[in-house]
């Protein structure tokens, strides 16, 4: 019974955070108090404007409607299989591979008529996530992609020629988010993964694959799962219930959450009629059999009741909390009661102003900078050249004391020389004169042994 | 239920060029394939999900009627609307004409069927009434403005409401004096101001003054008129787009103006009560289409057309406001010195200061004297 309780707490919560938004009302009655002109007046007689609500049907029917459903879960969980079921119809698909190193996010845009309603349907479809060994970064594609898509719808509205009306909304109405049937609890990476989107996106937890489990085990699987999201604060969207009309079966339909669905687009005989169902040696689980599983309610939630409502939420709530995130960041604020016209484009100016200042000065810092190393640098070059020439005229120097004492050298080589040969010119006039007198016998001696020898 | 489409033969300065129809933005938008569903979805719950949205919020609607005195405005909306909006007035000898232009709302809330409607009404008394009417329609066109530039300033706060009130006038009906020979200068200059910034619904006025053949030969010259000053009346030709539009806006542009009578008293003709003017001569019955084309105007501006008036005010007018006001404050010269930003238009009376929370259309601070005008 505390589960209950606690599910009541939390949508309570959810409600009350709701009603905060809802200013105007409250807002209304302030003014009629203050003003006293806004009164209602009896009509004495049919005017015909009864047809109003009409004639906003009849333009969004010429408009056709837009819905962007985004599926997070791991591969191989029924995702796409989900879809077709959801739908209908056969997308076209081939199955993932599990080997892909970074989580991505595949878009496919579909165009849908169901009587005079056409709707412009884009599955994203998350492509990898929880595949990798380290799941750190898995969930921040998701969150980048999600604002990315703020971010576009952002910058359309505030360029100055706009054309709101044309544009395809491209920003995600709903998460689907796909929890594998372990019968146990949320995995960490899920809850972390939830965590971060519950402020951007409306969140609807669907047990994935939910015949693998057995019938008391899912109650007990899905208590588990919402009192874990609950204590840990993930806001999951909750069915509105303020409107007479709907507010008993959604009020109803917020308690069977999150809901175990099956998926099959295969076609089984059950009686005498041909039902969607998957057929398994043991039974048949019939899909729109609600005693099987809650892809009725699931539909019935998605589809036929609320769809209006979640576009609406991600209109007024998520967009608008990530735009004026956005605007604060930039630093721009609404001013107090002296503000000019247009203060966000005063303040964009002046920003401007203070970035282009801000700027000049960074130049002039450059500059200084530039000159100063210049001048370092060329003092430097001229030190260096300073020791050069220093040292070229030592050794010249050098070089001229050498040069002076080679010749110093060479002029005392010289004289000996000379010395020398005077010595030898003397020496051989000397040897030459004994042999003149009594030498005549020597002579012929000399002479006969010299002719011997010629 | 309509589309619109952009015209190529306009002139650049055309304010009404742009289309603001949602139906072309399938050429725009990624690529779709599309698919054929095996059964049943749901998806046509959507509608009755709109409808009941829309019930719940309610409808805006403001209007606002401009002419000369006397030529039964007040009437005219009573008998639109069915219900006592204002007290006719009747300038008797002891009340001084009022010297300037006044604008005066009115709000009221009105139910039919659970559809509630908050409609705003603003009359013009002493338009065109001075001995010199030069420029009597700034003030009107400052009071359009401000609309705009309220509706301009909720919009780009950073912490928006979840749905900004809508002040903005959707429809101007615009009173033509039954002289039965063609426009006057006052008139034309009024509606080629005023055609590019707000759907402008001319009529003729007391058309019970007028014969079955003069009516038509006035409608026709007023019709030539129009066209040689090159004024776009309500519904504007240039944003028709779809085969079927054209053909019910031609229809439509057939008529235009329509010779209109107002009555709020009930009479009886052969056994029913019938709103009517008793004359000498006869009843004039007001929803009788033989009688006065009073059903014609009461079907375009509510019954078939209330929902277009306000989505082309929001998205074309609104828009072209929006440009012009976001550009002129670019204007700015390049390069060291802030310049101020220039203030807001001349034609548009300096906005008054703290409006940074807007209310339902409060009776306009012009009006000095409106006690006993209103119910």
């Amino acid at each position: 019974m505390s589960s209950e309780v606690v599910r009541h707490l939390l949508f309570q919560s959810h409600m009350a955070t709701k009603t905060a938004h809802m200013s105007p009302q409250v807002f209304d009655n302030e003014e009629k108090q203050k003003k006293e002109t806004t009164r209602s007046l009896a009509m004495s007689g049919h005017v015909g404007f009864e047809s109003l609500p009409d004639q906003l049907v009849n333009r969004s029917i010429q408009q056709g409607f837009c819905f962007n459903i985004l599926c997070v879960g791991e591969t191989g969980i029924g995702k796409s299989t989900l879809i077709d079921t959801l739908f209908n119809t056969n997308f076209e698909d081939h199955e993932s591979s599990h080997f892909y190193p970074h989580v991505r996010l595949k878009a496919q845009t579909y165009e849908l008529q169901e009587s005079n309603v056409r709707l412009k349907l884009t599955i994203v479809n998350t492509v990898g996530f929880g595949d990798q060994i380290n799941k750190e970064e898995s969930y921040q594609p998701i969150v980048d992609y999600i604002d990315a898509q703020f971010e576009a719808y952002l910058q359309e509205e505030l360029k100055i020629k706009r054309s709101l009306f044309n544009y395809h909304d491209s920003r995600i109405h709903v998460c689907l988010y796909f929890i594998s049937p372990t019968g146990h609890s949320l995995k960490t990476l899920d809850l972390l993964t939830m965590k971060s989107l519950d402020s951007k996106v409306n969140i609807i937890p669907v047990i994935a694959k939910a015949d693998a489990i057995s019938k008391t085990e899912l109650q007990k699987f899905k208590v588990k799962l919402m009192s874990e999201l609950v204590s840990n604060g993930v806001q999951i969207y909750q069915f509105p219930t303020d409107d007479e009309t709907i507010a008993k079966i959604n009020a109803s339909m917020n308690g069977h959450l999150p809901f175990a669905v099956v998926g099959s687009m295969d076609e089984v005989k059950v009686g005498n009629k041909m039902v969607k169902a998957r057929q398994y040696p043991w039974g048949i689980v019939q899909v729109e059999n609600e005693n099987h599983c809650d892809f009725v309610k699931l539909r019935e939630m998605l589809i036929c009741t609320n769809m209006e409502d979640l576009r609406d939420e991600t209109h007024t709530r998520h967009y608008e909390l990530y735009r004026r995130r956005k605007l604060e960041e930039t630093g721009l604020t609404d001013t107090g009661p002296e503000n000019k016209p247009l203060s966000l484009q005063e303040t964009y100016e002046a920003k401007r102003h203070e970035f282009y200042g801000e700027r000049q000065r960074k130049e002039e810092e450059m500059k200084q900078l530039f000159v100063q190393r210049v001048k370092e640098k060329e003092a430097v070059l001229k030190e260096a050249e300073r020791e050069l020439q220093a040292k070229f005229e030592h050794l010249k120097r050098v070089h001229q004391e050498e040069k002076l004492r080679l010749e110093e050298k060479r002029r005392l080589l010289e004289e000996e020389i000379i010395a020398f040969s005077k010595k030898k010119a003397t020496s051989e006039i000397y040897q030459n004169q004994p042999f003149m007198t009594p030498g005549g016998n020597v002579r012929k001696d000399k002479d006969r042994k010299n002719s011997s020898f010629m | 239920m309509k589309k619109r489409q952009k015209k190529n033969g306009g002139s650049p300065m055309d304010p009404l060029r742009q289309s603001p129809s949602p139906s072309s933005s399938r050429a725009s938008s990624p690529r779709t394939l599309p698919c054929e569903m095996l059964g049943y979805v749901g998806i046509e719950a959507v509608l009755d999900q709109l409808k009941i949205k829309a019930m719940k919020m309610g409808f805006e609607f403001n209007i606002m009627v401009v002419g000369q005195s006397g030529l039964g405005k007040s009437t005219m909306v009573n008998t639109l609307f069915k219900s006592k909006m204002w007290k006719s007035t009747m300038l008797g000898l002891g009340v001084p004409t009022p010297q300037t232009l006044q604008l005066q709302s009115v709000t009221h809330v009105i139910e039919e069927s659970g559809v509630k409607l908050k409609l705003t009404v603003t009359d013009t008394p002493g338009f065109g009434d001075q001995i010199n009417n030069d420029k009597c329609w700034d003030p009107i066109l400052g009071y359009i403005n401000e609309q705009y530039e309220q509706y301009l300033q909720e919009e780009i706060l950073i912490t928006r409401q979840r749905h900004i009130p809508d002040t903005r006038v959707h429809c101007c009906v615009y009173f033509v004096p039954p002289t039965g020979h063609c426009l006057r200068p006052l008139d034309i200059e009024f509606l080629q101001r005023l055609c590019r910034t707000v759907n402008v619904v001319p009529v003729i006025a007391r058309a019970d003054s007028l014969t079955i053949e003069e009516r038509e030969a006035f409608r026709h010259r007023i019709q030539e008129n129009l066209k040689t000053h090159g004024i776009e009346v309500y519904p504007q030709k240039c944003l028709d787009e779809d085969v079927n539009d054209k053909v019910l806006n031609s229809k439509i542009r057939e008529r235009i103006p329509f010779a209109v009578v107002g009555a709020d008293r009930e009479h009886i003709v052969n056994g029913r009560c019938v709103l009517g003017r008793k004359t000498k001569w006869g009843i004039i019955e007001v929803e009788n289409m033989a009688h006065c084309e009073f059903p014609l105007l009461r079907d375009l501006l509510i019954r078939s057309h209330l929902q277009d008036l306000k989505d082309i005010t929001h998205n074309v007018h609104y828009e072209n406001y929006r440009i012009f006001r976001l550009n002129e404050s670019h204007v700015l010269p390049r390069g060291p010195g802030w310049v101020n930003l220039a203030p807001a238009p001349a034609s548009v009376p300096a906005p008054a200061g703290p409006q940074a929370t807007p209310g339902p259309p409060k009776v306009c601070r012009w009006a000095k004297d409106n006690s006993d005008e209103e119910f």
